[in-house]
């Protein structure tokens, strides 16, 4: 039985492909003459090259954090490209004019680029390397307020507000790769939904890495003025090599007075092989601020992919009443690390935050669940549930929990819930002896044990991430 | 003893298995014909449960020698599903949790792939919740039953009443109990045993691996067969069931030494 187990976690992926295309890439090596060059690349604002110098110099005084419970040999950073975009012929007036080879790339992933032919009610902003290539449904938004363009774009047309709010929430200097993030992103996603507006529809940043020695280091902004709501979905691919290619993304997000942003992600970025041979090192700093009264911010997350994933979508309850929200199934196979969770911050009274963890190791891989709940003695009335449950499929895999609570009110509620089980020889023989193959029995004990976070996914992606989760569990039975 | 008639369901001979290298089977001969209930006792240890999970397919098992023939077909070359869907059917005396899985869900997958693949119409959610109902009826369950997740934090009793409902729904030709009176009240192994033998039918045939005699006097054997170190060492009417329980086992394998 133990070979029908591993035969259905034995599932090639299926986006390793390379889009022949030109680019143009920056030499490797880091130091402040790349950043300059990158910055002019961008013909990007004085303020902006401040803010990137500042990062790399403080960066030079860091160190690799070594706490997480993932091991990989040290990464040479001058060994990376900070730069690699797709070279245009000209300034693009229209999608008609995006390279065909990059718009079949993207219709071979399932991204739907075109507006006609697009699923209804989801805008899509599409990065390719670290540079965005096309925004879809910009100016249906705009009709009602609504901006949603690459930070590039966003640099230029509305300084005042990357201004204001950019390293706000996720300071240049919070940490390691969050500073490295800070000295050399290149692109990304900026959103912003003015006060009162509920956005029409599902905003969505699709990442694709398609170059082998660049790394990939996008930034997205999103603010959600008083009593505004907006729903973002991001989806990750790349090509499958033997190298390594590093990932290390920040992501902000800032809920005024009332306001709500609901953050769902499928992380699919190639893990590696069998072996443990190539794969993305995904480390990226993800944080919502809810700064208004009655804010709420929920992250989602579906992490299938990436050899190594190291990442806690954190929330920061500075308003009173304020909300914040964790769901996260983490998939690793074969020799994929994931070490990941949130950090829950209460600060303002009636704060109430919920994480809901899943965990599933298969394989040899090692999957870890950190989470921080901390409640300040502002914090009065503040509660936290919190629920990890991990799940072994075979015997070579593990699972880890590690639970930090930091409570200085006395008048706080934390409780927090753990299970560990395992999908083993028993349980399939279990189902076998009512008729039910292993596949199906794999399938219906996975979609069990992540069906709380799953609901949580708008529609679309829940069919994408059950469909993922079903491409890297089942397969023929041998 | 009754007069056997009926066709030929289960044909074992001569069939040894190990577990982990170690010999559990050493040679067993057992017929079973359609309409009887057969009886398995023995002492702990005896092979009683292994010989129920080798002809289930447990892939833990491995069959050394031997053949089974099971309604015309070779049951050893079938895996586990196969066989169940073919009529094979095992009550477990230890039944797994499925956290997370709704019973209901289980349940209509089994159903559907046991019951489909023998030409019956596929029930839909709410066509088998009707289904479902009646049968829980039978073993007088709950209908709440149906929204918990299968076996998970269910008493014994429970997971036994679950186990005779999923043979309710499954229609087996041939049924395995292993140890289903364990961890029942008296109430619950006559609610048990009255589902059991409501399902009795001319076309099909019962097992019931016991250690006790007390089952065997809701649901009463047409033979009981004696387990020991891997062999059936004893054969007779359900009144061997009776002398067991006044004697014990030991006199037994003194005889057949």
């Amino acid at each position: 039985m133990s070979a029908v187990l591993q035969n259905l976690i034995d599932q090639p992926y299926k986006h390793g492909f390379v889009t022949d295309i030109e680019s143009d890439v920056v030499p490797k090596g880091l130091n402040e003459s790349v950043i300059r060059s990158i910055s002019a690349r961008k013909n990007e604002p004085e303020w902006l090259l401040e803010f990137r110098l500042t990062a790399y110099r403080h960066w030079l005084t860091m160190t690799e954090p070594t706490w997480p419970n993932v091991t990989y040999p040290p990464i040479d950073f001058q060994d990376i490209s900070y730069y690699s975009a797709p070279k245009p012929k000209k300034k693009l007036a229209s999608m008609d004019e995006v390279d065909p080879e990059l718009l079949r790339t993207f219709e071979k992933l399932g991204v739907p680029m075109h507006e006609q032919a697009a699923l209804a009610g989801v805008a899509v902003d599409v990065i390719f390397d670290s540079v965005s290539v096309t925004t879809t449904y910009k100016k249906k938004l705009a009709d009602v307020g609504v901006i949603f363009c690459s930070f590039s774009e966003a640099v230029h047309e509305h300084p005042e507000l990357i201004r204001k709010y950019l390293g706000s929430v996720v300071p240049a200097g919070d940490n390691f790769y969050a500073a490295l993030n800070s000295a050399v992103f290149t692109d990304g996603s900026f959103c912003f939904i003015p006060k009162g507006v509920k956005c029409p529809m599902e905003l969505s940043t699709y990442f694709r890495i398609n170059t082998q020695e660049s790394g990939q280091f996008e930034r997205t902004l999103i603010v959600a003025e008083e009593g505004a709501s907006v729903s973002y979905l991001e989806g990750c691919t790349a090509p499958q090599f033997d190298t390594n290619q590093l990932h290390a993304a920040v992501v902000e997000l800032v809920a005024l007075d009332r306001a709500s942003i609901k953050y769902s992600t499928v992380q699919n970025w190639y893990a590696g092989d069998e072996n443990g041979v190539g794969g993305i090192y995904n480390f990226v700093t993800k944080r919502g601020l809810c700064q208004g009264v009655d804010s709420k911010i929920s992250w989602t997350q579906v992490e299938t992919g990436s050899a190594i994933t190291w990442k806690y979508p954190s929330c920061v309850l500075l308003g009173d009443n304020s909300v914040g929200e964790f769901y996260s199934v983490a998939l690793t196979n074969h020799l994929q690390q994931a070490d990941t969770g949130t950090k829950m911050v209460h600060i303002g009274k009636n704060t109430r935050s919920t994480i809901i963890s899943k965990g599933i190791s298969a394989g040899r891989s090692n999957n870890s669940y950190r989470g921080l709940v901390k409640i300040a003695a502002s914090a009065h009335g503040a509660r936290n549930f919190s629920q990890c449950d991990s799940m072994l499929i075979g015997d070579r895999c593990s699972a880890s929990t590690f639970p930090y609570i930091q409570v200085q009110n006395n008048g706080a509620k934390v409780e927090h819930e753990a299970t560990t089980s395992k999908i083993g020889e028993d349980q399939l023989f279990y189902f076998a002896s009512r008729g039910i193959d292993p596949e199906e029995a794999v399938s219906m004990i996975i979609n069990g044990f992540v069906k709380d976070v799953f609901t949580q996914l708008p529609m679309e992606f829940a069919v994408e991430a059950g469909r993922l989760l079903g491409l890297k569990l089942e397969g023929s039975v041998g | 003893m009754s007069e056997s008639t009926g066709k030929v369901l289960l044909d074992v001979r001569n069939l040894s298995a190990t577990v982990a290298g170690v010999q559990i089977l050493k040679g067993i001969d057992f017929t079973v014909r359609a309409g009887e209930v057969h009886a398995i006792m023995g002492p702990n240890g005896s092979g009683k449960s292994t010989f129920s999970k080798v002809l289930a397919g447990h892939p833990s098992y491995e069959v050394t020698g031997g053949e089974v023939e099971f309604d015309g077909q070779d049951l050893l070359a079938l895996p586990a599903e196969v066989r169940a869907r073919a009529g094979f059917f095992l009550s477990f005396q230890y039944p797994v949790e499925v956290p997370g899985v709704a019973n209901s869900q289980f349940l209509r997958l089994a159903y559907n792939t046991v019951m489909g693949g023998r030409g019956r119409e596929e029930l839909d959610p709410l066509e088998f919740d009707d289904y479902v109902r009646e049968k829980l009826q039978l073993l007088e369950m709950d209908p709440a039953f149906l929204e918990r997740s299968v076996n998970t934090g269910f008493s014994g009793g429970e997971k036994k009443r679950n186990e005779i409902l999923q043979m309710a729904l499954l229609e087996p030709t041939l049924a395995f109990l292993d140890e289903t009176d364990s961890g029942l009240d008296i109430d619950a192994l006559r609610i048990v045993a009255h589902g059991v033998n409501s399902l009795r039918a001319s076309g099909n045939a019962i097992v019931l691996v016991t250690h006790y005699q007390r089952l065997l006097n809701y649901i009463v054997p047409d033979f009981v067969h004696v387990m020991d170190g891997g062999r059936l060492v004893k054969t007779g009417g359900k009144e061997l069931a009776l002398e067991l329980e006044a004697r014990g086992y030991d006199w037994i394998g003194r005889e057949a030494a």
